[in-house]
């Protein structure tokens, strides 16, 4: 029994750290699929949207962002190019998902939010990720914030007085439960014509492999 | 005769081990059974996709979402899981006499021993960056180095 026991002791750990393994893949692996219909982007008004691409692309990308998250400032030149060379097939929309663990990523939504009441969100949006390492280790960054307002010509004592107002701060809440009720857990998640991306994925042969397979389907489809 | 008494009884083609040894073992053991938990939880993370994605500490990210916590795609807390298992297998063998396991302990951890000294000059150095449950591997790692040098000396 004495030769055996450690080879047993030794098949018993392995087992449970294979078992333990296996059941916490399972209960990581990302829950969201699909965004049913009902809730489908093309279901909502066009303002209350953060879109851009042809409304009658063949394929919607809908990515759930965070401006501070480091992966999705990562992403974001890859996700231009993208735009660029499927401007006729591509529509993109954004929605807010920031988190409290990321000190100025609500500050960062609300900036974009209330440069979207002056019909600038995307300016804001592309330069709050481009600028990123920036303000991210910024203590204050509302003079940053300020500046990057008159850099793409807003009014800047509306910009200052909407993005600490209850519209923007709604707003951005509204994006994140939607993302909640779908499932979102982490940042970007991004969904190709409603079906989710693995996060293992979220790279830029991935990502065109996804989009042309969505164009396929839609030719193939039509 | 004090000797014999400090030793466990040899079976089989074991040898017998003396008490502090067992006990090193045994520690040893448990030391990779921690970091064995350690890596499995960042081998699953890395599996899933979380650590490509964000949700918590941006310094995690930084160094797990780097192209230095990958050896040709597979995740390097995969092969530390590998190597903490193989520890905690050799360990056990070695504290019931299986003497010929000790070289294969010996290489595994010292190998360990290196790659975690360029695991965290790459964080310190390279990424700027430091993650918590890799530097709770090489706390790990340490100790069981340190045992080992422990359980040589006379």
């Amino acid at each position: 029994m004495k030769r055996v026991l450690p080879f047993i002791i030794v098949a018993v750990v392995g087992f449970v750290t294979l078992g333990a393994g296996i059941v916490l893949y399972r209960a990581k692996r990302p829950q969201t699929t699909a965004i049913p219909k009902a809730m489908g982007a093309s279901k909502e008004h066009a303002e209350e949207v953060h879109a851009r691409g042809p409304a009658n692309a063949a394929v919607t990308l809908e990515e759930y962002g965070d401006f501070q998250c480091p992966p999705c400032g990562g992403l974001e030149v890859p996700l231009q190019q993208i735009e660029r060379d499927y401007a006729s097939s591509l529509r993109v929309i954004f929605r807010n998902f920031p988190f409290a663990v990321h000190e100025h990523a609500h500050e960062a939504a609300y900036a974009a939010e209330a440069a979207s009441l002056q019909g600038r969100f995307w300016e804001m949006h592309d330069l709050l990720y481009r600028e990123q390492a920036v303000w991210a280790k910024t203590k204050d960054v509302q003079p940053l914030f300020d500046s990057y307002a008159g850099m793409i010509g807003l009014n800047l004592e509306r910009f200052k007085k909407d993005a600490g107002g209850e519209q923007v701060k709604a707003k951005v809440e509204s994006d994140r439960k939607r993302g909640e009720e779908l499932g979102v857990k982490n940042t970007p998640t991004i969904f190709i014509n409603n079906q989710s991306v693995p996060p293992t994925s979220l790279n830029p042969v991935a990502l065109r492999a996804a989009i042309d397979a969505a164009v396929k389907d839609r030719d193939n489809g039509s | 005769m004090k000797n014999k008494r400090a030793t466990s009884k040899p079976a089989g083609d074991t040898i017998a081990v003396p008490r502090s040894q067992i006990v090193i073992y045994s520690i040893v053991a448990l030391i990779s059974l921690a970091g064995l938990a350690d890596a499995t939880y960042l081998a699953v993370q890395a599996l899933t996709g979380e650590t490509m994605v964000c949700g918590g500490s941006p310094d995690c990210f930084k160094v797990l979402g780097s192209t230095y916590a990958r050896i040709g795609g597979v995740p390097l807390a995969l092969v530390g899981a590998v190597a903490y298992f193989s520890v905690f297998s050799f360990a056990i063998l070695g504290a019931f006499g299986y003497a010929r396991v000790r070289r294969f302990l010996l290489f595994t951890v010292w190998s360990m021993f290196a790659v975690t000294l360029w695991l965290l000059y790459t964080q310190a150095f390279i990424l700027h960056a430091f993650c918590r449950y890799c530097l709770f591997s090489a706390a790990m790692v340490f100790l069981l180095a340190g045992l080992i040098v422990a359980s040589r000396s006379p």
